[in-house]
């Protein structure tokens, strides 16, 4: 039974962690959860994103966040990956098998995975 | 959308932007019967912006993005036979009591009554986009009821957001139990 002590723990756990992570994030995922982005199935593409960053223990480096319709609704779902001091990357029509590959190569291995992005998918 | 809990992220994501401290989902499971509420105490809306959200065609600046969301989920309702009613407050004429309420019924032995789906994912996803607003979730089926309320969770949770990953994973395992 999940109970509130659990929840302590993790708290307490956590905590030293947060205080590490504040202002480190180096790149930023987005995923379009608009109304086209959801119908075209966005939800699983952001919850392996949120896993899969989390298991390859990226979450110190990457922060997965949520935005409406991105203007460009029958690529969807569409996810952007922000980083400083280059261009950000497209990636159209996700599903959430292509995620591991997507947090493997480019979030850790700072190469876009190409055949995903939108100029080859046009 | 393939399944209906699809469309209630997409119509409480509405609720996050017109800026709710807390958005309230109900799913009440009675015989044939689903009902849906989802209530915030966001902005609200004038009545004359209520009378257009349902209209897909309806476009003025003001509503475009209220969009397709409400629409779809009304579509949804009343192709298995049922209805849907938005009540709203707006901040500007009830600043002291404000909101909006989306009412949905389905007859869930209609052959078009979509599945409900995977409605912990949809809570989760919500928390993981917006972990300063505050969401209340209760689902009763018959004798059952399966609640989270994020609110109890932030008290415990002090400064640790709520969409931290490990968090996240307690939640969905706390609500996965309730529904076994």
């Amino acid at each position: 039974m999940k109970s509130l002590a659990e929840l302590q723990a993790i708290k307490a756990k956590m905590q030293d962690k947060v205080a590490l992570r504040e202002g480190s994030s180096e790149k930023r995922v987005v995923v379009g959860m608009a109304t086209c982005g959801i119908a075209a199935g966005a939800r699983p593409v952001l919850s392996a994103f949120v896993e899969e960053v989390s298991k390859a223990g990226l979450a110190g480096s990457v922060t997965v966040s949520q935005t409406g319709c991105i203007g460009l609704c029958q690529y969807e779902p569409i996810v952007e990956v922000f980083e400083a001091g280059k261009d950000r990357v497209t990636y159209v029509k996700m599903t959430a098998d292509k995620v591991a590959r997507v947090v493997e190569e480019h979030l850790k291995g700072g190469n876009p995975v190409a055949e995903y992005t939108i100029t080859n998918n046009k | 959308m393939k399944e209906l809990s699809l469309n209630i992220l997409d119509v409480a994501e509405n609720s996050v932007k017109a800026k709710a401290s807390l958005t309230e989902i109900r799913l009440t499971e009675d015989g044939e019967t689903l009902t849906l509420v989802i209530q915030d105490d966001g902005c609200g809306m004038t009545e004359e912006v209520v009378r257009s959200v349902t209209d897909p065609f309806y476009t003025t600046r003001t509503t475009r993005k209220v969009g397709l969301g409400l629409p779809l989920l009304k579509l949804a309702a009343e192709m298995t036979g049922g209805t849907m009613q938005v009540v709203s407050r707006a901040q500007a004429e009830h600043p002291a009591d404000h909101g909006t309420a989306v009412t949905a019924r389905f007859h869930t032995a209609h052959i078009d009554c979509p599945p409900l789906g995977d409605v912990v994912e949809t809570v989760l996803t919500l928390i993981q986009g917006h972990p300063d607003t505050d969401f209340l979730f209760c689902h009763t089926l018959g004798e059952r009821k399966v609640t989270l309320d994020t609110r109890e969770l932030r008290q415990v949770l002090e400064d640790v957001p709520l969409n931290s990953y490990e968090v996240l994973q307690w939640i969905e395992a706390f609500l996965r139990e309730q529904y076994q």
